[in-house]
């Protein structure tokens, strides 16, 4: 479903995302893990089209979407969550997953109903809230939320979009372990259905909800594999189970 | 209908804020006041511009500093077609609506690439184009503007040469352009360019390509501001380029801020608190000179003293007059 081709990056002097090749499979979740600053919100930023590619290419249903913009890409079907929590702050929390229900729902260039009360967004962000367990907190502004809160918010509107793609920048971070296990649960209900591909530090999580992994370093994925091969994988013990 | 009627503090004063326009000509026709159907028609002339410039930066964010370009050609709309003796106002205002749509719709365009003080760099920069345009026409005035000799004529069931039907046909427009900013805003395209204001990055990765957006509500805002404009142009009688001159477009600016921005009520209420300070202030120190307590205020101190309460509101009153309105009250 997605196909990455000796994808690059460099910032400056340093190459962030080095000959990058990688692909992931319809209905399987793809997880990459790495060391800090391996470059793996890079890559999702540049899977997303934040970052543009220096060089190589993204190829997304075996359609080069190399040079499409970010809003061009989510309407493929590709959506990301966030590391650090990016939403409408002064907004509510069922006004920020509405937003993103309306991008599916066609172009938003209707001017005269009121989308506060309309029951097309309203039940589907209902409903994506229901579902990371923040439902009953739907009209809290969200800068009034906890950071757990927030990481829930963060989820619920990747999901309110219905991506056919996808990609979680470390999901669980900043969760107590309680909404950790939580999402966990919720991915792991999805599994099989949903493609995803999934930056996790949280290696219970990871070897929990993957089908394959990547293991990104300074750049470069130095291995792929189920799970059993990862942890059989001298040179990933090395270089990154290891340490840890 | 329950929806409509308020609900809230500043509900109930933003119905009485209505109420009152409705019965001013009242009361100028009990009181003999009628310099006040004037003040008051100038200040929902002001207060329409204003909510269309809420619309941009109170909602969209987009600081722009060219404003008074709209207003201008709007009266322009009038002001040139009068002056070749073409006095219907239904063409007026469809030149009004055309014309400043074709200007947003081009400038938006271009200033809309940019961010920030770039932003407001290049409204400024067009706006002043506008101005000088206008000054250099000799034709139409050039720098001493032009008289509008006979206003828009809409038919016989509605004579704008009455003030007073003039005032409630500003009344009106009012009241419509209240009504139809509330649904915007509301309406799905008023939530992405309300989510656009609040994090844009996160509005494209969520699929809206902001720019069409912003630009979409760029066009409508000077269309309105137009529509304000042919009634600045029909109401002072008088139009010249110093209408839209920068320092108008701040004027603007300061009445959104003062009001309370992306809060549909505050342009009226900011437009009415400005220009009744700047009819009241001169007139305060002259009262006070007649005192004769010793000292002789100057004059132009009024400006001053304006600058000064500006200034403190946007300092403490955090949200404008409407801030002041519907803040909670602390233990
Ligand atoms: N916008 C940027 N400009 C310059 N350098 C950057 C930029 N973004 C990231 N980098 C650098 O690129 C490298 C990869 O960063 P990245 O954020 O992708 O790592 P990461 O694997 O997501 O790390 P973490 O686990 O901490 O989230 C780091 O050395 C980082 O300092
Ligand atoms: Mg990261």
């Amino acid at each position: 479903m997605l196909e990455i081709v000796n994808l690059e990056k460099w910032f400056g002097g340093i190459k962030a995302v080095d000959n990058v090749n990688l692909r992931v499979n319809e209905n399987e979740i793809h997880a990459i893990i790495g060391p800090n600053g391996a470059g793996k919100t890079t890559l999702i930023s540049q899977v997303a089209g934040e970052l543009k590619a220096d060089s190589g290419q993204i190829r997304f249903r075996n359609e080069d979407i190399t040079s499409l913009r970010p809003a061009q890409r989510a309407r493929k079907g590709l959506a990301r969550s966030f590391q650090i929590t990016s939403v409408m702050l002064p907004m509510t929390l069922l006004e920020n997953v509405s937003i993103a229900v309306q991008n599916r729902k066609g172009h938003s260039f209707r001017f005269w109903k009121s989308a506060l009360d309309d029951n097309e967004l309203i039940d589907e962000a209902i409903q994506a809230l229901r579902m990371v367990g923040l439902d009953d907190r739907a009209h809290r502004i969200a800068n009034e939320v906890s950071h757990g809160e927030h990481r829930q918010l963060e989820i619920a509107m990747a999901i309110a979009m219905e991506p056919e793609l996808l990609l979680l920048d470390e999901p669980t971070a900043g969760m107590g372990p309680e909404e950790s296990t939580d999402l966990i649960k919720i991915l792991q209900r999805v599994k099989g259905q949903k493609t995803i591909l999934l930056i996790e530090h949280d290696m219970d999580a990871v070897f929990s909800l993957a089908d394959q992994i990547s293991v990104l370093v300074y750049g470069r994925i130095i291995a792929t594999g189920t799970k059993e091969e990862i942890r059989a994988n001298p040179e990933v013990q090395q270089a990154y189970l290891g340490e840890g | 209908m329950k929806n409509y009627l308020p609900r809230s503090t500043s509900g109930i004063f933003y119905t009485g804020v209505v109420l009152v326009f409705a019965l001013i000509p009242v009361f100028v026709s009990l009181s003999g006041q009628i310099f006040y159907l004037d003040i008051f028609s100038r200040i929902m002339v002001l207060g329409i511009a204003a909510m269309s410039l809420n619309l941009l930066i109170g909602y969209g964010g987009m600081i722009s500093l060219g404003h008074a370009a709209f207003l201008g050609i709007g009266a322009y709309c009038v002001g040139i077609p009068v002056y070749y003796e073409i006095y219907n106002g239904w063409v007026h205002l469809v030149l009004a609506i055309v014309v400043c749509g074709i200007f947003a719709l081009v400038t938006g365009a271009i200033s809309l690439r940019t961010k920030g003080v770039y932003f407001i760099m290049i409204t400024l920069a067009f706006a002043q184009m506008v101005y000088f345009t206008f000054v250099s026409l000799e034709e139409y005035g050039g720098d001493d503007g032009l008289v509008i000799e006979l206003r828009s004529e809409f038919g016989t069931w509605l004579d704008l040469e009455d003030n007073m039907v003039l005032y409630y046909t500003i009344f009106g427009v009012l009241l419509v352009s209240l009504f139809v900013v509330n649904r915007l805003v509301q309406a799905r395209f008023g939530r992405v360019i309300l989510g656009s204001k609040y994090n844009e990055r996160r509005m494209q990765s969520l699929g809206f390509d902001t720019y069409r957006y912003r630009l979409v509500c760029y066009v409508i805002s000077g269309i309105l501001c137009g529509i304000a404009g042919l009634f600045l142009g029909n109401f002072t009688s008088f139009i010249s380029p110093e209408m839209m001159d920068w320092t108008r477009s701040g004027e603007l600016i300061f009445m959104v801020i003062l009001g309370g921005t992306g809060v549909l009520f505050g342009p009226i209420i900011g437009a009415g608190v400005f220009i009744l300070l700047e009819v009241w202030l001169p007139q305060i120190i002259t009262f006070i000179n007649k005192l004769e307590l010793g000292v002789e205020l100057p004059h132009e101190l009024w400006h001053l003293i304006l600058g000064a309460i500006l200034i403190a509101v946007v300092l403490f009153g955090r949200g404008g007059i409407h801030g002041l309105l519907t803040r909670r009250k602390r233990g």
